[in-house]
Parts: structure tokens; sequence; C-alpha cells
């Protein structure tokens, strides 16, 4: 449709056929939405409501019979708990990291990528691959084959310009968490932008090109405002999958080295630690930092979305 | 704009392109090289190639058979993916074709479930199924992944619905075709290639996932990932085995990744970005 092509945002709007006025007809419209809602309310929202009250509760599973309410307790020690407390620290720091990090990278290579050039097509399935990597995969592949200090590529690569041979993750173990999720995320954050370049009005730009504008003025005045909202878009989406980021931790460092994000401490209080209560209270902080960003996330893409039923 | 910057910035581009490609290369070399040769700083990059890390990997030296992983975690990705595209396809059509009133709210609903993560619900659903006896079982990984993935195939499918052109149903109705057929022959081919592309995507994303399958399962019910998790900790001379393992227990997600390409951003956008 050419309708996609001119206007690449969120859906088109949904048509009326014919409402008829009986409620049995309303019905019957809604019934096909209603197993899917159910399984999700089911699936998603009662597992959350359960943290919540579990949250509330002195609850270490290997004693079970000394579990009781505590109210705030729970919040109260993760909040003063200096390990969690880093471990909030080290989230943010994590995402904020690799989030500007791959936007960046991917910002560059969508605008290498949105010229044309001899195999532009092998390019960027070169560029894609990395994301396609299973990510415990991707996470043993630099562990063991980027980083290791005595055979890893790395170092072998180091030795040729005879450079030093630092063992990577003892030394800088966040920044080797952050460099393979950068690694797996900079394709995600290039499609999205790419995507915006495309949707770009090139009239707009011909008829600035003609008026005399430098490559600099059009990107700075025509192509970063348009860009504006599939950055904010990359930028939330990336917040919210890699807040989340359990794989890569657990995998590289197993949360040791200062490098225990909230997701990594959640498992391990209550998988190792049998503590029910705090790792449900950290839970919940965890959904309340996600809220925040779910919000502002909520919106953009709303605006989005609202932009393109308005168009069409 | 001069040819040669033309030329220089599509030189730039390639050499990113393998930069970034550079470790996955290096991987499936590696994955051919003797352990022996694998393990060498230098690095060996013109080794003799042999099969012995794919060979040890598949269990020759009495390891672990990854067979039943990778078979669990062909189960728990088409099945969930099936029920996810059983669910979706009834709603997006309650939101687009034929939507419910306040259409947009229960899409936006459905986006909101994506947003809270899933370390949040895990210590329930695990004393849940520690209570009813579903630890180490492929089907509560199965009913998991349907819910982790159904938010997005209902905003995918949603848009991709939306664009079967109105008067197209309309004609067909007027011609009197009823509801299947108009779903048979108008809808679906128009909403196929979407479906197929959502179909990939969440086939992706429960194939890769971690968290749930390590804490939910054991021996039994142990998915692919968590096979991989058996090589974090360093087990004297193993790279190539590692690099076997990680490219074959990738090939399904390059294969669906690569086929659905176009339809990536989407899926991973939640549907927002075309």
């Amino acid at each position: 449709m050419t309708a996609t092509t001119t206007a690449p945002l969120a859906a088109a709007p949904p048509r009326t056929l014919k409402r008829p006025p009986a409620r049995l007809r309303a019905w019957a419209t809604r019934a096909p939405l209603l197993p899917a809602l159910v399984f999700m309310i089911v699936v998603t929202q009662l597992p959350f409501v359960a943290t919540l009250v579990i949250s509330f509760f002195d609850w270490n599973a290997l004693y079970p019979k000394a579990r009781r309410f505590t109210g705030f307790d729970n919040y109260r020690q993760v909040l003063s708990d200096t390990d969690l407390r880093h471990s909030v620290w080290t989230t943010v720091l994590l995402t904020v990291a690799v989030v500007l990090a791959s936007l960046v990278l991917g910002l560059l290579l969508a605008l290498l990528l949105d010229r044309r050039f001899r195999g532009r097509g092998v390019v960027r399935t070169l560029l894609i691959a990395p994301f396609l990597v299973v990510p415990v995969a991707a996470a043993l592949l630099w562990k063991h084959v980027l980083y290791n200090p005595e055979y890893g590529l790395l170092n072998g690569l180091l030795h040729y310009v005879g450079g030093p041979q630092p063992d990577w993750i003892s030394r800088t173990p966040l920044l080797a968490v952050e460099a393979s999720l950068v690694w797996q995320w900079t394709p995600f954050m290039m499609l999205i932008l790419l995507a915006g370049l495309q949707s770009r009005d090139q009239q707009q730009i011909e008829a600035a090109r003609v008026d005399g504008a430098s490559d600099w003025q059009i990107f700075r005045h025509l192509t970063l405002p348009h860009l504006r909202r599939y950055l904010e878009l990359g930028a939330l989406l990336g917040s919210i999958y890699i807040v989340q980021n359990f794989d890569a931790v657990f995998t590289i460092t197993s949360g040791g080295l200062g490098t225990a994000n909230l997701p990594y401490t959640v498992y391990q209080s209550f998988y190792q630690a049998h503590e029910n209560g705090l790792a449900s209270a950290a839970g919940v902080l965890v959904v309340i930092g996600s809220i925040v960003i779910a919000t502002f996330a909520l919106r953009v893409v709303s605006s989005l979305f609202r932009e393109e039923v308005g168009r069409s | 704009m001069t040819a040669v910057r033309r030329h220089g910035l599509g030189l730039v581009a390639w050499l990113a392109g393998i930069v970034f490609f550079l470790p996955i290369a290096w991987m499936a070399l590696t994955s051919f090289h003797s352990e022996h040769d694998a393990a060498t700083n230098p690095p060996s990059f013109a080794a003799s190639l042999t099969l012995d890390g794919y060979r040890e990997f598949f269990g020759a030296d009495g390891g672990a058979s990854p067979w039943p992983a990778l078979a669990n975690s062909a189960v728990a990705s088409v099945v969930s993916t099936l029920c996810v595209l059983l669910l979706a396809l009834p709603a997006a059509y309650a939101l687009s074709i034929r939507p419910v009133r306040k259409w947009t709210d229960v899409l936006f609903f459905f986006l909101s479930t994506k947003m809270l993560p899933a370390v949040a619900g895990l210590l329930p659903i695990y004393l849940f199924a520690k209570n009813a006896g579903m630890l180490d079982n492929i089907w509560l990984l199965v009913i998991l992944y349907t819910a982790m993935n159904l938010p997005i195939a209902v905003w995918m499918m949603q848009s991709f619905l939306a664009e079967v052109p109105v008067a197209v149903i309309e004609a067909a109705r007027v011609d009197g075709a009823r509801l299947p057929t108009i779903l048979a022959r108008v809808v679906a081919p128009i909403a196929l290639p979407g479906m197929a592309a959502t179909a990939l995507i969440c086939f992706i994303f429960s194939w890769n996932e971690l968290l749930f399958a390590r804490v939910l399962t054991g021996v039994v019910a142990e998915t692919a990932p968590v096979f991989l998790t058996g090589f974090i900790t360093s087990q004297g001379l193993f790279l190539a085995k590692v690099c076997a393992a990680s490219l074959v227990i990738s090939l399904p997600v390059l294969a669906a990744g690569f086929a659905a390409q176009d339809k990536l951003v989407q899926g991973l956008s939640l549907g927002a970005v075309k």
C-alpha cells in the first residue's frame, strides 16, 4: 500500500463496517478479544499482585513457619542494604550507558546505510547479525572467545601491535558487560532510526538543497527534528529491554565484581538466598522504576499512534 | 556531492559492517578449529579445519547431549508461537476490522503489560509452579512465553489487519460472502505476510528466553539457552566446543531473523514503527 511508504508509523485506523445497536451484537464484537484479554490478565497481572502482597511479609522459604506480616520492613531493608542500593545504581548505569552508546552508534550506522552504495544490502545484513545471536551465546562469545586474557581475540589482535594484554573482565567488569550489550543493541537502534530516516519528506530535503542548504544544515534542521521521536522511541524501548537484562550479567560476570543489577539481585535473593519477602520488595522497586520509564514510553508511542491515525 | 566522498562513505559503511560481524565470523571459524588451535595467542587464522568441536558438542565424548534441550526449546517456541497466533488473531480482528468501543485503550493495555518486568512476577509464578507440581515442565514455559509474546503479536497483527481496505470487505459482503469466506479470501491474503513475520519474531523471543527457563526448569525441561549456561565456567580447552554450541543454538534465530528482516523493526518496536 502506498499509505505505508509515506506514513510509516503505527497502525492505520480501524474502519467501522456496521455497528448494530443490540447488546448481543456488542458482545459478539467483544468475544474475539476476550480470550487474549483474560489470558493476559491471569498470567501477567495476578502474579504481580501476589508479588506486591508477598513484599509485605518477612518470609524466608527455608523457614516457612516464621512467615509474618512486616509492613514496609522489606522495603526499608532493601533501600538501606548497601548491596541492593549498589545494584540499583548498577542498573541505572548499565541501562543509560548501553542505551546512549548504542543509540549514537546506531544513528551513525543508519546515516551511513541511508545512502546508496555498492553492497548496501549485504552490509545491512552483516550489521543486523549481532542482534540475531541468542543472548546467552553472545555473552559466552564475549566472555570466552573475545575477553579471555590468554587466548581471546581482543588480546590476540593487541598482540600484533605489541599492545598490553589486559584481563578485560576483572579490570573493567561493568564495561565488559556493557560492550557486549552495545554490540547486540546497536543493530536494534540502527533499524529503528533507519526506518525514521527513510520516512523523511524527500521533496522538502530537495527543496532545501536547491535553496543552498548544506548537508550539515539539512541534518541539523530537517533530519534531526524528524528523527527526534524515533530517537525517543529507540531510547525508551531499549531502556525497557535493558533494565530487565539478566542474560549478559548472569553469563559474563555471574553478578560478581559489582555488576549485579536489579533483575540479577532479585533472582539471587530468592533463588539462592530464598528470601521471598526481600526479593518481592526488590521486584516491586524494579516495577516502579519501569513504570516511570513506561509512562514516557507509552506517551511517545501514543503520540506516534495518534499522528498516524490523524494523518490517514 | 563528489564521487570520492560517496565512495569513501560506502567504504566506511562496509568497514563498520565487517567490524560488527567480525566476532560472529571469528566464532564460526573457531568452531571449526581443533581445541588446541582455538586457544593460541596470537590467534591462528589459517589452522586446519575440523568438525571435532561439533562432535564434542553433540556429546561424542560422553558429555551431555544437547538434543533434549534443543527439542524442549523447539516445543516451547513453536507451540507458544501457535498459541500466540491463535489468541492474537481474533483479538486483532476485534481491534481493527470490527473494532470494539475504546479499542485504543485495549491496545494500550496490551502494550503496558509488556512493560512490566518479567522479574516482577517471577517469584509467585515459581511458588505456584512448585505447589502445582509444574516445576521442570515445558508446558509451563509454553504458557509463560505465550503471555510474553501476546502483546507484541496483538500490536503487529492489529497494524497488519488495519491495512485491509474496508471497501473490499464491503464489496465482498454486498456480493453475499459470509464471514468465514471474507476472512479466508479477503483478509488472509493481505494479512498472511504480516502473520508470518509476527510468528517468526515470537519464535525468536521464546527461543532466546533465559530467566524463566533457568528458574523454572531443571533436568527434564531444560531449554537450549539453559544448556548454554553450562559453559559459563571455563572447562580447560573448550573454545571450539563453546563456539560450535553457540552457533548451532543461534542458527534458528539467525534464520528466522533474516527471514523476517523487513518486518523486524515493526515487531521489536511493538508495531510503533513500520
